[in-house]
């Protein structure tokens, strides 16, 4: 299976990472030979074989449905980024986040 | 006393022959002199650590005290801590101050340990050399030009230059075990879900797992005491009774200094002496056989033909989760945001391009790849069921053997720059580690001996393999070895 830098782009979009043409056709080169290392995987018969997922096979531990969390809000904004274009503040306000506007 | 064993600063302060505070501003004033060339730690708080001594030779003096009082811990900069900048190596936290404590500082907390500042560390735990961080490589104290191994470097390197006592890492793929084994010193990763991950910043889930990085065995012993147990706030965490790791190293005395290891079946996996391992790591390994051998142990061939697929799988599995994981790095809530976007989607792609350093933006795009529409079966599924032949490699070799030894990685230190724009050569350093951890498997690296070269000795590393939950053997077979050897005792030259 060989990539194209536009396959680059298409996942890079996917993943939310930004890259320009010089970025997307070094990372072709390095990303083709972690997949052919990749590759010799397919030679493996495998049929039959359950796939594991953790080495315990245990099943997933449920708490409680109760409210164990604290309101640690105030604590937790203190870590949000500046805003932003043009904007050293904190993209906070009365508790929420700031983000761009996402409807008209 | 910046060279001696955790065991023995226990000791010293426990009859009061010297206080924490002392103890800790002795490694702090070290670290003041030599940190800025060997970059072995990112954050430092000098008041908030001496704070905690100063509470340490309270507890010391009102027989609240238990073995790690006082004792100055370097802490991975992974683990979050209240209070204390918590990076991960990279610039997406670059300004990100912890606001709780992960599970594994509240326990050293809770009995008095010092944390003595953040350890330097691969980018997101993601490299072998430490060279991905965005705070800069860390020298290697035994060859300032080579790389101290990743992604617990800065741990690796702080213990080998006597800037803590002891040190936290983790490991996903090698990551306490490499640099252990390039820097010199003891390191342990336990069983899958012994330590809590709570508050240890995520790279792949079902691999990650902490543990201790020290001088010796018996200080290993006594720092997973601390560090394990149930925590409910891990939802893979083992709910299991309480276990004391220095039980067993303690019954040594009893079993006779002649052939204290009689009886313990050693296995030696073919696969992990093949053209792969260099001949110098080789030789050095075959002496500490031979040493095993004279010790009393019963040596037995066996075999773990998955080995070399190990990598491959790896390689999906871990981008994967992690790709999922560093999600939630989005520039919104923490973390980096970028200073110029124009809507939503471009401040997410801005801010993960410029917050994210080159390797782990490699992990995130496979992991997005092979778990994207139509590659799931062929990549991510196909992975997990070579996963389980790997784990049954080892089940079948345990039936053999109660232990498994081999070398930790297939060379010593290498040059810094030498493997940086290679990713798939800078993979193949954890060949010998990275199944232990598909198998969820208990694992460590013990300095073993040197190589020499270009005028320098170069540390060389033994992996002892465990069966699930037999970390106390292991401790017990590594020193058993300690005591008839004293690499682990060696400091690099110029560092005291």
């Amino acid at each position: 299976m060989s990539l194209s830098t536009a396959d680059i782009k298409r996942i890079a979009h996917l993943a939310r990472i930004e890259v320009n043409d010089v970025e997307a056709e070094a990372t072709l080169v390095k990303l083709t030979g972690i997949l052919g290392l990749i590759e010799q995987m397919q030679a493996v018969d495998t049929t039959g074989v359950s796939p594991m997922s953790h080495s315990q096979d245990l099943s997933q531990r449920l708490r409680d449905d109760v409210v164990t969390e604290t309101d640690q809000r105030a604590l937790f904004q203190k870590n949000a980024p500046p805003v932003g274009n043009g904007s050293a503040e904190p993209a906070v306000e009365n508790g929420l986040y700031l983000v761009p506007k996402v409807l008209e | 006393m910046i060279n001696k064993s955790l065991k023995q600063l226990s000791t010293m302060l426990a009859e009061k022959q010297v206080s924490s505070v002392e103890l800790t501003q002795a490694f702090l004033t070290r670290i003041d002199q030599h940190n800025s060339s060997i970059n072995a730690y990112i954050s430092l708080d000098h008041d908030k650590t001496l704070a905690q001594a100063k509470l340490a030779d309270t507890m010391l003096a009102s027989n609240t005290a238990s073995a790690l009082t006082g004792i100055p811990i370097a802490q991975k900069d992974i683990f979050v801590a209240k209070g204390w900048k918590t990076t991960c190596g990279s610039k997406m936290l670059e300004n990100f101050i912890g606001p709780y404590d992960a599970g594994v500082i509240e326990r050293f907390d809770a009995v008095g340990a010092v944390n003595l500042g953040k350890t330097n560390m691969d980018e997101f735990a993601m490299g072998s050399s430490n060279e991905t961080s965005y705070f800069g490589k860390v020298q290697n104290p035994w060859d300032r030009l080579r790389v101290p191994g990743g992604s617990s470097g800065g741990s690796a390197a702080a213990v080998a230059a006597r800037l803590c006592v002891a040190a936290t890492g983790t490991d996903t793929g090698g990551s306490i075990r490499q640099p252990a084994s390039l820097c010199g010193l003891s390191g342990l990763k336990p069983t899958y879900g012994l330590v809590s991950r709570y508050g240890m910043i995520a790279f792949a889930s079902s691999l990650d797992q902490a543990g201790p990085m020290a001088k010796s065995c018996e200080d290993m012993a006594l720092m997973m005491n601390v560090m394990t147990g149930f925590d409910a706030r891990d939802s893979t965490s083992l709910n299991r009774e309480k276990e004391d790791y220095t039980l067993e190293i303690g019954k040594l005395d009893k079993l006779g200094a002649d052939k204290p290891l009689a009886g313990l079946r050693v296995g030696l996996p073919k696969e992990y002496f093949t053209e792969g391992l260099g001949p110098d790591v080789a030789k050095v390994i075959e002496a500490a056989i031979a040493e095993y051998r004279k010790l009393g142990a019963e040596i037995v061939d066996v075999s773990l033909p998955n080995t070399m697929l190990s990598i491959p799988v790896y390689y999906v599995l871990a981008p994967a989760e992690a790709s999922s994981n560093l999600s939630r790095f989005d520039g919104v809530r923490y973390g980096h945001r970028a200073a110029e976007y124009t809507d939503l989607m471009d401040m997410y792609c801005k801010s993960r391009a410029q917050g994210f350093g080159a390797e782990v933006k490699r992990r995130i795009l496979i992991g997005t790849y092979v778990l994207s529409a139509g590659y799931f079966d062929a990549y991510y599924l196909k992975a997990q069921k070579i996963r389980r032949l790997i784990a049954q490699d080892f089940a079948e070799a345990f039936k053999k053997c109660d232990i498994i030894l081999g070398p930790t990685a297939p060379s010593t230190a290498f040059k810094a720059g030498e493997k940086a724009d290679d990713p798939v050569a800078m993979y193949l350093q954890d060949i010998y580690t990275i199944a232990v951890n598909l198998a969820g498997l208990p694992g460590m690296s013990i300095p073993a001996g040197f190589v020499e070269q270009d005028g320098k000795s170069l540390p060389v590393g033994l992996q002892i393999i465990g069966n699930y939950f037999d970390e106390a053997r292991m401790l017990q077979a590594g020193h058993a070895y300690q005591q008839s050897t004293d690499w682990h005792t060696r400091a690099p030259e110029g560092i005291l």
